[in-house]
């Protein structure tokens, strides 16, 4: 359907709302508690637009409709969010304006609206919770819009915050206003990522200085293959993020994917391969360790033939990882002794599932289990991942 | 049980639980008193809910408070009739009577008091409940103290064609056509009949319920219908009148939209303020049942409905129709956008029909005399009629059917006598919190929401607040945001901000600082045009009227 914003006509699939229109004729408007990752909230009401007679409408929850005349720029609607802006800057303390604006949706919507800073205040992050090793909540700068609250709901499936009191008194807890370490979070860092203030955060992004670099990678925890940026600072590690774009994970990550990162840094941390020699492991060359892995398989099916050997190869590689094993150990070595430790540990799941379902695996593509139907509400990415890593 | 096994549509969701949850601290707090955490962990893992959840849930409705409650508990009305009664010195009357203050209980466990938005006895007020049993006028802690109840019966009259009232003024029977109707109605003849009469929601919005029967019965099954009996409006005790007074009369309009949209199960939602119209109302629905009108093969048919009376715990906004649907779930009694509209993703998910309870009692008399007789009542398009509330300061309060398109002259000065002893009108606050003010030479405007436009007022739930000269217009103006600063849900950011900012200002508007005034301006244009429901939107706009009415004692 065409939809017209700000005079420029764009085409926009079906079911769009009047945001992705927005968005789609390339325009930027503030949408503090708007996630690609779940379903919209509509309470920050930053992203004020008016739709054809001047109506006044939150972009992300109204639907786009053929024809429709959208304007971002109309004096009431942004008379609207700079005021509600103001409303928000003067309930939080100044710092809340003085991070940098990378980490800040908030400060970058109000700079975008011209809403000034509050004069220094001296209020000081004295009531952060520093109880998680990873997740640090500073209530202060909470605006309660609940963003964090859909993503542990939607996309982690975990249930662990809430906002909770009523009215000018509404803000964030976890748990049943637990400390962050005693709730039932299970520290995915999806409610981080989704903060746009600043009051959920992580170490790594607190540090003032920049980050300098980011590189692509998948995840090597498991076969699922997610999707991460490595966010680098003085040549070192100082956050993984889940790529929004990422095709299996699509913005999200598991503790050890986000968060359990430091094994980079840690002293004894393998760097070459070892070899024994003289009852010692000792560093040496790639060369010189499959060296010695190759003469002795060689030495092993000379004796005693090829099913002397077995293979058993690890979740953690991924599945074209696992299918180069197989095919070494079949068409090499001339062996069928190949297994994997998913093979152990996912049992138990992959019996229920063939009593159930008669297969192993997921029984409708992966795309098709995020579709909500009327009686069903999506299944939470967390939880499509558990099930395609029984697959890995 | 609030939900039965089976009812409720086949989903993954956690939540389901939190619906009993929530049920288990209500009665918690009604024996014990305060709610603790560990109450809200016991919940959470014995209904196998998160416990954020419940907590979310259990802060966030006045009735699941943390402040200790007395053995005896007293709910003091701060309404806005009671307010204009005495200017709210009954408050502290009661607080020294009783030796606890508001939102408090005493050393000894003793007594506890908690400050409530309306009990339904604006017409005698103003007005507590000592456990559940009212006490209403003049001299109210003189009579708490001596232990003598005084709570006069609300005044009942129909001027019209009674329609509403037909069961409390004229004796009719609302279940004398259910029979037919189950058996041998099509739904669509039912939802036609509802489209002649023209008939629109009475709580405020104004919808036409035949549309909203029509679009929820067009979604999937299993489709859920829901009596809105959260009746918050401070001014209003119309909808008290019905649920106590003529229980059935809900019940078998609801009964008609659970046919119309194919339903088998319905709730009605009663607030907790009224204690009277749960029990009235639950007794109500174990006769219909005993009569075959409610439960399995309606009348020898195949049909089946059940119905279930579900009990608030303390939050205006719960009255909204998203907020309400949610607090029936068990889950913050906090508003969501529209759309999804509850007519295609309500209870549950599941397509939900969402009527007030004077639009469900007007449903009977419709099938029983014909939607095209609704329709020659009140003044096309707004037809039929409409129960008007008269509060104390009238010398005939109480409750009057009338013809929608009367002049308020005519209500207060015909219906309601004008005001009582010597007292002198000022302004007249129509539709409540949400609604407006008019001055005196204002009210010839007929009883219609086209014609309260011209003047920024809604109609409402159609309360009439008499406020004489006693009352001071800053002060009024301070009751109008306290009100909407300790009801504001909390879910958009310009209500939960910027009505506590108001109060703010309201405050220093009554301490003599002009400058206040005008500060309020940006606000109440932010509030009116960002905010999410009608709540936020509709308290600039009552409070804009406010303004103009008493614009030589509040110069902007």
């Amino acid at each position: 359907m065409r939809v017209t914003v700000d005079g420029r006509g764009v085409e926009v699939p079906s079911s769009s709302s009047v945001l992705a229109a927005v968005r789609a004729a390339g325009r930027d408007i503030p949408s503090l508690c708007w996630d690609p990752r779940t379903s919209p909230g509509g309470s920050c009401r930053t992203c004020l637009v008016t739709v054809d007679d001047d109506h006044v409408v939150a972009a992300c929850t109204t639907p786009a409709t053929d024809g429709m005349v959208v304007r971002t720029d109309h004096p009431i609607a942004t008379a609207a969010v700079r005021g509600t802006l103001e409303l928000l800057v003067s309930s939080l303390p100044a710092r809340a304006l003085q991070m940098s604006a990378e980490r800040s949706e908030l400060v970058r919507a109000c700079a975008a609206l011209g809403v000034a800073a509050s004069p220094p205040d001296g209020r000081i992050a004295d009531r952060v919770d520093t109880s998680h090793p990873y997740v640090r909540f500073d209530p202060d700068l909470c605006i309660a819009c609940g963003r964090c609250v859909r993503m542990c709901d939607e996309v982690q499936g975990t249930y662990a915050l809430t906002l909770a009191g009523r009215g000018p008194d509404t803000v964030l807890v976890a748990g049943a206003d637990d400390r962050w370490i005693d709730s039932p979070c299970v520290s995915c860092g999806g409610c981080v990522d989704a903060c746009p203030t600043g009051a959920l955060f992580e170490l790594g992004f607190h540090d003032p200085r920049p980050i300098e670099s980011t590189t692509r990678t998948t995840c090597g925890y498991c076969g699922v293959g997610c999707t991460l940026d490595v966010q680098v600072r003085d040549d070192a590690v100082a956050a993984v993020t889940p790529a929004l774009d990422g095709p299996v994970n699509r913005g999200h990550a598991c503790v050890k994917g986000r968060f359990a990162h430091a094994f980079a840094r840690s002293g004894d941390r393998l760097t070459s391969p070892l070899v024994r020699r003289e009852g010692r492991l000792q560093p040496a060359t790639w060369e010189e360790a499959l060296d010695v892995v190759g003469q002795r398989l060689r030495r092993a099916i000379a004796e005693h033939g090829p099913d002397s050997v077995a293979a058993i190869s690890s979740a953690r590689a991924t599945n074209e990882e696992n299918y180069l094993l197989q095919k070494l150990m079949r068409a090499v070595i001339g062996t069928n002794n190949v297994d994997n430790c998913s093979r152990l540990c996912h049992a138990p799941s992959a019996a229920g599932l063939v009593a159930a379902f008669g297969l192993a695996g997921g029984t409708s593509s992966f795309d098709a289990s995020t579709e909500p139907t009327a009686s069903c509400s999506s299944v939470p990415i967390q939880r499509k991942l558990i099930l395609s890593s029984v697959h890995a | 049980l609030r939900v039965a096994p089976g009812t409720l549509p086949e989903e993954n969701s956690k939540m389901t639980g939190a619906v009993f949850a929530i049920a288990r601290l209500q009665d918690v707090a009604k024996r014990v008193g305060a709610i603790t955490t560990a109450d809200e962990r016991a919940a959470a893992a014995e209904l196998k809910v998160p416990v954020a959840a419940v907590h979310g849930a259990a802060t966030f409705y006045d009735d699941l408070a943390r402040t200790r409650r007395g053995s005896r508990h007293v709910r003091i009305c701060e309404g806005t009739a009671c307010f204009a009664a005495d200017g709210g010195r009954h408050i502290g009357e009661v607080e020294r009577a009783l030796g606890v203050s508001a939102g408090s209980c005493r050393e000894d466990g003793s007594v506890s008091l908690q400050a409530v938005r309306c009990v339904g006895f604006c017409y005698a007020a103003p007005a507590l409940l000592d456990g559940t049993v009212p006490y209403a006028g003049p001299r109210l802690a003189e009579k708490l103290v001596r232990g003598s109840p005084d709570a006069p019966g609300i005044p009942v009259s129909a001027s019209s064609q009674p329609v509403v009232l037909a069961g409390i003024t004229a004796g009719e029977d609302p279940w004398q056509h259910w029979p037919e109707v189950v058996a041998s109605w099509p739904a669509q003849r039912l939802i036609a009949e509802l489209r002649t009469s023209g008939l629109r929601g009475r709580g405020g919005a104004g919808f036409s319920v035949a549309a909203k029967w029509s679009a929820a019965a067009a979604g999937r099954a299993p489709r859920y219908v829901v009596g809105n009996g959260d009746e918050g409006d401070p001014g209003s005790f119309c909808d008290r009148v019905l649920m106590e007074q003529d229980s059935h009369r809900i019940l078998a309009g609801l009964a008609y939209a659970a046919h119309a949209v194919g339903a088998e199960r319905g709730y009605v939602y009663v607030r907790s303020e009224y204690p009277s119209a749960v029990e009235k109302l639950s007794a109500a629905v174990a006769e219909a049942a005993a009569a075959g009108h409610l439960g399995r093969n309606l009348h020898g048919g195949a049909s089946r409905f059940e119905v279930e009376i579900v009990e608030g715990a303390g939050s205006y906004v719960a009255g909204e129709e998203t907020a309400l649907l949610h607090a029936l779930e068990g889950r913050r009694g906090a508003v969501r956008p529209r759309p999804p509209y509850p007519t295609s993703s309500g209870l549950f998910g599941a397509p939900t029909v969402v009527n007030n309870i004077e639009t469900l009692a007007s449903v009977p008399w419709i099938v029983a005399h014909g939607g095209a007789a609704f329709a020659r009542l009140g003044k096309a398009p707004e037809t039929g009629t409409k129960l008007v509330c008269l509060n104390e300061a009238f010398t005939a309060s109480g409750v009057y059917e009338v013809e929608l398109g009367m002049p308020l002259r005519e209500i207060i000065d015909e219906l309601g006598g004008g005001l009582r002893d010597v007292r002198r009108l000022r302004s007249v606050q129509v539709g409540g919190p949400l609604g407006g003010f008019l001055a005196p030479n204002e009210l010839d405007v007929p009883l219609l929401d086209s014609a309260l436009a011209a003047y920024g007022v809604a109609l409402g739930h159609g309360s009439l607040i008499a406020i004489d000269d006693r009352v001071a217009a800053a002060e009024l103006l301070r009751h109008v945001w306290r009100f909407a600063a300790i009801e504001s849900c909390g879910t958009c950011a310009p209500c939960r901000l910027g009505s506590g900012l108001g109060a703010g200002l309201a405050e220093r508007v009554v301490a003599g600082d002009a400058s206040a005034l005008a500060e309020q301006r940006p606000l109440l244009a932010t509030l009116e045009t960002a905010s999410m429901c009608a709540f936020g939107r509709g308290v600039p706009a009552s409070i804009r009227t406010l303004l103009r009415v008493y614009a030589d004692e509040l110069p902007t």
